[in-house]
């Protein structure tokens, strides 16, 4: 092959998607216990109590901080009402993947939780709902079949019980570690979404930064209604591999969610402080008028 | 066989592609169908109709292109979003006329681009694995060559998926999987280990139905004897009440 036709070879060669894991774990600090945090964007000291009362977004120039699963569930649901579902399920190393078991060792001690999704059911603003929330603290929020599992499970659950399914998504994209089974979860999630819609119930996405690869493949882009948190990158292949692909740089806000919007694939993107009230309206808008007697059917 | 010998082989440029599988168990009776009427016509996917012992089928194909000039008109067999909504509206359509849908799967991944993320791939791809696990007709995917993650799925979320004896399929390139890991791209024979991508490991792991032989000669007894697997296949299926076909298809991947 001569030197043109390899170039072009190369520059035509599609990467995966899921080559970007990894991409995003450098530029997005978690606040740390310090008093003071720097945010990121408008480079200003933040008092870190302040943030934390405004739900972990500057007060200064309105930079979303990541937030922990745990702590998401907390500033969505009504106080005291989330039960936790599949909380003790746990990945192994199916295919034998090198150094797998060490990964998820770490990602459970540094993220204090067992998967990379949390589920449950919960009130918001009074409405009962099944909420889903992926965390980027454990594998980059990575999908493999624990995780697929339980979203399963919870639209199933959903779906005997006619709620809502609200899910904030995160992620890197189908875990590697787990080879093709992972890539089955895209399926699995999306069948049981689809019966789930079928049942004529309401699906709410919330994008948040970054939802990326296989999540953005099947369940973070199969919503009734899909939202956005301001500024959070969202695409198939991460910015890195397109940029490797097509060798050239991307625009600025390419993939940001206001990018999306403004192609068609969000509905809106609502801030953090709003993002409760929002919700609470739209499962509101959607709430099936039940009778006692079909409850108790 | 290496895990790496295979990846090599199901790369090669002198291995059939889909449009050499279908001129071959559908002869003339194909009729090409163009466009995904949203945007455009992605040649990196062919479909039609075509004719099998009599019956009609809808033909749905990821297309590489057989020398240098076909493989950058179809992009090298990376669909963009238009050709996984050509698929779709394709399969939407044997839905209606209640004929079955054969995949042939041979793909390195959905293209990523700027284009691509633009028109939603991921929507597409989603959309595609939402509605083909309640599609009422029965679905086929063989894999000929390259099975490359989500790009692929996008055409296998069928009722049987086939595996050609040296063809792969993969949630990452065994490339993209040793420069994660060992931050060394070179590290390809290694991580083609690791990833269980051949035909055998997926057998094993419950991911695929069957494996096709490959004859040393590919062009004499393959074909025939493939024809006639999906006739008998087809008629099984289109055996089964719609309903239990979606079931069990669901039940299929429910497992996973």
């Amino acid at each position: 092959m001569n030197s043109l036709t390899k170039d072009l070879f190369h520059f035509l060669k599609p990467k995966n998607e899921l080559e970007n894991q990894g991409e995003f774990a450098e530029n997005h600090p978690y606040i740390p216990e310090e008093l003071w945090i720097k945010c990121p964007v408008c480079k200003n000291a933040v008092l870190s109590s302040d943030l934390m009362e405004n739900h972990k977004v500057c007060p200064k120039c309105g930079y979303h901080f990541r937030v922990a699963a745990r702590q998401r569930i907390e500033m969505t649901v009504d106080e005291g009402t989330f039960c936790e579902m599949d909380g003790e399920m746990n990945s192994t190393n199916i295919i034998d993947f090198p150094d797998y078991e060490k990964k998820l060792k770490s990602a459970k001690l540094s993220s204090g939780e067992n998967e990379s999704v949390i589920t449950g059911t919960a009130k918001i603003g009074g409405e009962d709902a099944v909420i889903a929330v992926m965390n980027s603290q454990f594998m980059m929020g990575s999908m493999g079949t624990v995780t697929g599992e339980k979203i399963t499970r919870a639209f199933e659950y959903a779906t005997q019980h006619r709620l809502p399914v609200i899910i904030f998504t995160v992620s890197g994209g189908a875990r590697m570690q787990e080879g093709i089974l992972s890539l089955m979860q895209m399926a699995k999630t999306s069948g049981a979404v689809k019966l789930h819609s079928d049942a004529g119930l309401l699906y709410i996405t919330v994008l948040t930064d970054p939802t990326t690869g296989g999540v953005t493949a099947s369940f973070a882009m199969e919503g009734d209604i899909i939202l956005s948190e301001p500024h959070a990158l969202i695409g198939f292949a991460g910015p890195r591999v397109i940029e490797q692909t097509i060798r050239q740089k991307l625009p600025k806000d390419f993939q940001s969610a206001e990018f999306l919007l403004e192609k068609g694939f969000i509905d809106a993107v609502v801030p953090r402080n709003e993002m409760k009230d929002t919700l609470a309206r739209l499962i509101r808008y959607h709430s099936e008028t039940i009778t006692e007697e079909e409850k108790d059917v | 066989m290496s895990a790496y010998d295979n990846v090599t082989a199901a790369r090669a440029n002198d291995r059939p592609t889909s449009v050499d599988y279908i001129k071959r168990i559908f002869g003339d009776s194909f009729f090409e169908l163009h466009g995904d009427r949203r945007f455009a016509d992605d040649k990196a996917v062919i479909g039609g109709i075509a004719e099998l012992n009599g019956k009609p089928v809808t033909v749905i194909g990821l297309e590489k292109g057989r020398n240098l000039k076909e493989r950058m008109e179809r992009n090298f067999g990376s669909a963009h979003p238009e050709g996984y909504r050509k698929a779709l509206r394709l399969m939407k359509q044997a839905e209606k006329f209640h004929r079955p849908v054969i995949c042939f799967v041979d793909t390195s991944g959905a293209y990523c681009g700027i284009g691509a993320e633009e028109r939603g791939q991921g929507q597409a791809i989603a959309e595609n694995l939402m509605e083909m696990m309640t599609l009422k007709t029965p679905i086929l995917s063989i894999f000929i060559g390259e099975g490359g993650s989500g790009g692929a799925l996008a055409l296998a979320v069928a009722d049987e998926v086939w595996m050609l004896e040296n063809a792969i399929y993969s949630v990452i390139s065994p490339e993209g999987c040793a420069s994660i890991l060992w931050k060394d791209s070179s590290k390809t024979a290694e991580a083609s280990e690791c990833l269980k991508l051949t035909a055998q490991d997926l057998f094993k792991l419950g991911v695929i139905e069957r494996i096709i032989r490959e004859p040393r000669d590919m062009e004499s007894r393959l074909f025939d004897s493939l024809k006639n697997l999906i006739a008998d296949t087809f008629e099984k299926k289109s055996a089964i009440a719609p309903e239990k076909l979606v079931e069990l298809r669901y039940n299929r991947f429910r497992k996973y």
